[in-house]
């Protein structure tokens, strides 16, 4: 399937979950927060919330700013 | 204290925001430094103990090889304000405190700023209400950067927002307070602290900021963009507290023409 990724299409198996995504970006274990068709998916969820077709996902973190 | 000062001067009441108490009432950026070790040492040498942070998508803004901007800045040692640059809605700003709150593990303190337009980057006051209203509905304390609009000042305070944070001139400028007279009457109505958040160029800046009244100054660029930014976070942190001990000191009135500083009586010629 695919879902929308930072605003780009990505190929993720059926019933990916979070985690999974997560760990496909090679971001396993960094501070970041992850919204879902613009709903928040808190952390303790990620190992069981399933991604679905078509889905847009934002995964962000803390970056310089003022 | 140095051994040579031994005058005891009554304590300043330290700087409270939302219930917590800080000794520092400089805040900083994390913006436009050339890397992450000149932010931390330029951090630690504004003395600041609120830092913001912009939330941004994980494919942008930093080299993969670098270590996470938190694990510089880390929120066991400063209060992180996330902000809500670049936004230019109530939605989008809403949209990014929530993921800002999700990020930093519930802390709810957030820096909310709406837009208006690029060249300027003046706030969208109409969005920033709305923005606000949401914001604290949810749960978050709310320092909100705003016009120098006395009125709406009083009305962002008001709603509940725990810091009101007008710019002395457009993010970035440097061109220091422009309406000093506002920002002075948004200081004598408010209940909340009043931080200028915005314009400072240099170190009178500051201290013209705090002479007025102000409770703090929050800054980026003015530091960043020096020639030597940990130099400059210094002076910032010197121009902070000299600006504060003026306005307790309370300055003289302005006259128009000379008064003497040694007596008239008793000359010899």
């Amino acid at each position: 399937m695919f879902v929308q990724v930072n605003g780009e299409a990505m190929e993720l198996p059926g019933g990916a979950t979070i985690a999974v995504l997560i760990d496909r970006l090679t971001l396993t274990g960094k501070r970041l927060a992850v919204e879902v068709n613009e709903d928040i998916v808190p952390r303790s969820q990620h190992e069981q919330f399933t991604l679905s077709e078509g889905d847009r996902v934002e995964v962000v973190h803390a970056i310089g700013g003022g | 204290m140095t051994e040579t000062a031994e005058i005891q001067l009554p304590e300043d009441k330290p700087l409270e925001i939302a219930g917590k108490v800080y000794q520092s009432r400089l805040l900083v950026g994390t913006g436009k430094y050339h890397d992450l070790m000149e932010t931390g040492h330029a951090i630690e040498a504004s003395g600041a103990e609120i830092v913001t942070v912009a939330v941004r998508r994980t494919n942008l803004g930093q080299n993969p090889d670098e270590p996470n901007l938190l694990d510089v800045i880390s929120p066991e040692t400063y209060t992180i304000l996330p902000n809500t640059a670049g936004c230019y809605t109530a939605k989008d700003a809403v949209r990014t405190c929530k993921l800002a709150r999700e990020l930093l593990d519930g802390h709810d303190l957030v820096k909310l700023e709406v837009l208006g337009e690029h060249k300027t980057l003046y706030p969208n006051m109409p969005e920033t209400l709305a923005a606000a209203e949401a914001l604290i509905k949810d749960g978050f304390q709310v320092m909100v950067y705003c016009s120098d609009d006395p009125l709406l000042a009083m009305r962002l305070e008001e709603m509940g927002c725990v810091a009101i944070m007008p710019l002395g001139a457009p993010i970035g400028s440097g061109l220091g307070i422009q309406n000093r007279y506002n920002i002075r009457l948004i200081v004598e109505n408010a209940r909340v602290p009043v931080l200028v958040d915005a314009g400072v160029g240099t170190a009178s800046d500051a201290t013209i900021a705090m002479e007025l009244g102000c409770d703090g100054v929050l800054m980026n660029t003015a530091i960043a963009q020096a020639k030597d930014p940990i130099r400059m976070a210094n002076a910032m942190r010197l121009a902070i507290e000299s600006g504060r001990e003026a306005y307790l000191a309370g300055r003289m009135p302005k006259k128009l023409y000379a008064s003497a500083s040694s007596p008239i009586d008793g000359t010899f010629f």
